[in-house]
């Protein structure tokens, strides 16, 4: 569905990503990781077509991305960005109804399915209720759910997310992301996403590209890449990797190196 | 979109008021009733009896007539653009007085009279096209200045359009002072914001203007994509470079048009566009409507307290915009310091 094919791109002249390769299929969650700077989010921007691409190419369903307008694209691919200054303006409804951007005449006067779509769309991320609520004045989990909304109203087959997790508590994380799975299996989306916590990609991701210095070093299901002995030396720090008990996935354990029996003497 | 005709409809009879007062009150007060019947008799293939002493028709047709449609065409100008402008730049304080914009019109405007002045309508449709060139340089220049990295900061940008503005002005005096005969007369309207007289100026700004407002109408849902950011405007599918480009043109346009005529008039295009938004919404594809038929009331009103004051003498209506307007910038100053609410 989606192809990355050698892509680079860089803020002035630092280069921030370089030969990136990889593809997500319809139907699954391709996760990217890496320590702060690795070029996650460099790699989300380069892909949406915000940021201008050094070299190389992004295709959608054979087609290239930066051949298209604007408007195709939005059709192709939508983004649910960090949910952080969010215009003090607009109600959750009409902040979602603006998914249906790509499709609005030049007027931008929406139809009865836009309001269909952007109905379906808060009923499915449990945000209807909050429909006429500013959507400046939400929670972090509430915002980054009508985010969701807003993409998926947008009624593309690709999403990408930038750490969409990130501010959230361990419940609003783990609801956030189990609704994703789920759109993604209900609708055969292609996500790409950026996700800082190891353990909520191993659990939830299909495959995982791990970038280094805007560079790939591994890609592959979460067993294949994420290796004791790889996230040690990425990372910087000792650490063990468990298996989950339930689902067999691994699970990264920080080496706490000697803290607790220092608190112990 | 039931809930929204009656702000249009409130709107629009202040309107009406505000144009049926501008025309009847002056030296000479002209009963409504009356101007109605006047303007009636104009109308083909009606004859109604001629009551009304000659002179009125005089003061009614070729003066007060004329200078009120020139003030709504003004205050809905500035007032519209400066909508768009706080929507484009996100910008609470934006407004084409404070950004410089209007400066750098009016420098246009001199510019052009200086160096040849209009003595026919041919020549006066000249002028906000010269206006536009300086303002849309102003702008331009302004947003070069202010940037810091992707951000445009708010009070960064009001410093940039105040420092370059009054550069501007400068220069016009200078422009000004250096000239004789009736390119010196301009320095009345435009240092305080006095219109020009009579009907040729009426209809040399109202193309400009319907051209631009149309646009800015138009630009309603584009502007409220905008104000998530440009990132995430052209991830929702707006070509959002193209749609700036063409906002920034609009209301360039549109402030030219009305600063040409009418000189520089400050903060109208900041205190309406702000108490519409208070009062009915941020929806741009309201606010900008509202923001234009409001800018024309409040405008003929601040002209009919000019006119009023210090009767026979006028005031420069800028007078009392400022008077107001600067009051209500600083309340918005400490508002949006408070919260990053506006």
């Amino acid at each position: 569905m989606l192809e990355i094919q050698s892509l680079s791109a860089s803020y002035g002249s630092k280069l921030a990503l370089s030969d990136f390769s990889a593809s997500v299929n319809a139907g699954e969650i391709l996760a990217l990781v890496g320590p702060n700077g690795a070029g996650k989010t460099t790699l989300i921007r380069a892909v949406s077509g915000v940021l201008p691409v050094r070299a190389g190419r992004v295709r959608v369903a054979g087609k290239d991305l930066s051949q298209l307008p604007a408007v195709q694209k939005a059709r192709f691919l939508a983004v649910v960005p960090q949910a952080r200054n969010l215009p003090p303006a607009f109600t959750v409804w009409q902040t979602v109804l603006m998914g249906r951007t790509p499709y609005l005449g030049w007027l931008g006067q929406a139809g009865e399915a836009d309001r269909e779509r952007t109905q379906w769309a808060l009923e499915r991320t449990h945000t209807l209720t909050l429909a006429g609520r500013r959507v400046d004045e939400l929670s972090g989990g509430e915002q980054q759910r009508v985010l969701l909304a807003r993409a998926l109203a947008q009624d593309a087959p690709i999403l990408l997310m930038d750490e969409p997790t990130v501010h959230l508590d361990l419940q609003h994380q783990s609801n956030l992301l189990n609704l994703i799975r789920e759109l993604v299996n209900e609708h055969d989306l292609a996500v790409l996403m950026a996700l800082h916590d190891l353990n909520l990609v191993a659990l939830y991701a299909d495959r995982v590209a791990l970038l280094v210095e805007g560079r790939l070093r591994a890609i592959g299901t979460p067993n294949e890449v994420l290796t004791p002995a790889r996230l040690s030396e990425i990372y910087r720090i000792p650490l063990h990797v468990i298996s989950h008990p339930d689902y067999g996935t691994p699970l990264i354990l920080p080496d706490g190196m000697g803290v607790r029996e220092k608190q112990a003497n | 979109m039931d809930a929204l005709r009656k702000p249009y409809l409130q709107n629009t009879l202040l309107l009406t008021l505000a144009l049926t007062l501008s025309v009847a009150i002056g030296a000479v007060f002209i009963p409504p009733g009356m101007v109605a019947r006047m303007l009636a008799a104009q109308l083909p293939g009606l004859s109604l009896p001629v009551d009304w002493p000659e002179t009125f028709d005089v003061i009614v047709f070729r003066i007060r007539l004329p200078h009120t449609i020139l003030i709504t065409l003004t205050g809905a100008a500035l007032s519209g653009s400066g909508a768009a402008y706080q929507g484009l730049f996100r910008n609470p304080l934006a407004d084409p007085y404070l950004i410089g914009v209007a400066s750098g019109a009016g420098l246009g405007a001199v510019l052009a009279m200086s160096f040849h002045w209009p003595n026919d309508l041919l020549g006066l449709f000249t002028v906000p096209a010269a206006a536009f060139i300086g303002a849309t340089a102003t702008v331009i220049l302004v947003t070069m200045i202010a940037r810091s990295g992707r951000a445009l900061p708010t009070t960064t940008l009001i410093l940039a359009g105040v420092a370059v503005g009054s550069f501007a002005s400068a220069l016009t005096s200078y422009l000004m002072l250096r000239s004789e005969g009736e390119v010196r007369r301009a320095l009345a309207w435009l240092l305080g914001g006095a219109t020009m007289s009579g009907w040729d100026p009426v209809i040399a700004a109202l193309p400009y203007i319907l051209i631009g407002l149309s646009a800015l109408i138009l630009a309603g849902h584009s502007l409220n994509v905008l104000q998530f950011g440009d990132e995430q405007a052209q991830q929702l599918g707006l070509p959002v470079e193209r749609v700036k480009t063409l906002l920034i043109l609009a209301a360039s346009l549109t402030t030219a048009a009305a600063v040409s005529f009418s000189g520089i008039i400050g903060f109208i295009g900041l205190i309406v566009p702000h108490l519409v938004r208070i009062l009915w919404g941020p929806d741009y594809r309201n606010l900008v409507p509202l923001s234009i038929i409001g800018g024309a009331t409040t405008l003929l009103l601040a002209d009919l307290l000019a006119r009023i004051v210090l009767a026979p003498q006028e005031l420069p209506v800028g007078v009392i915009t400022a008077l107001a307007g600067a009051p209500f910038f600083l309340w918005i100053l400490r508002r949006a310091k408070a919260r990053s609410f506006w």
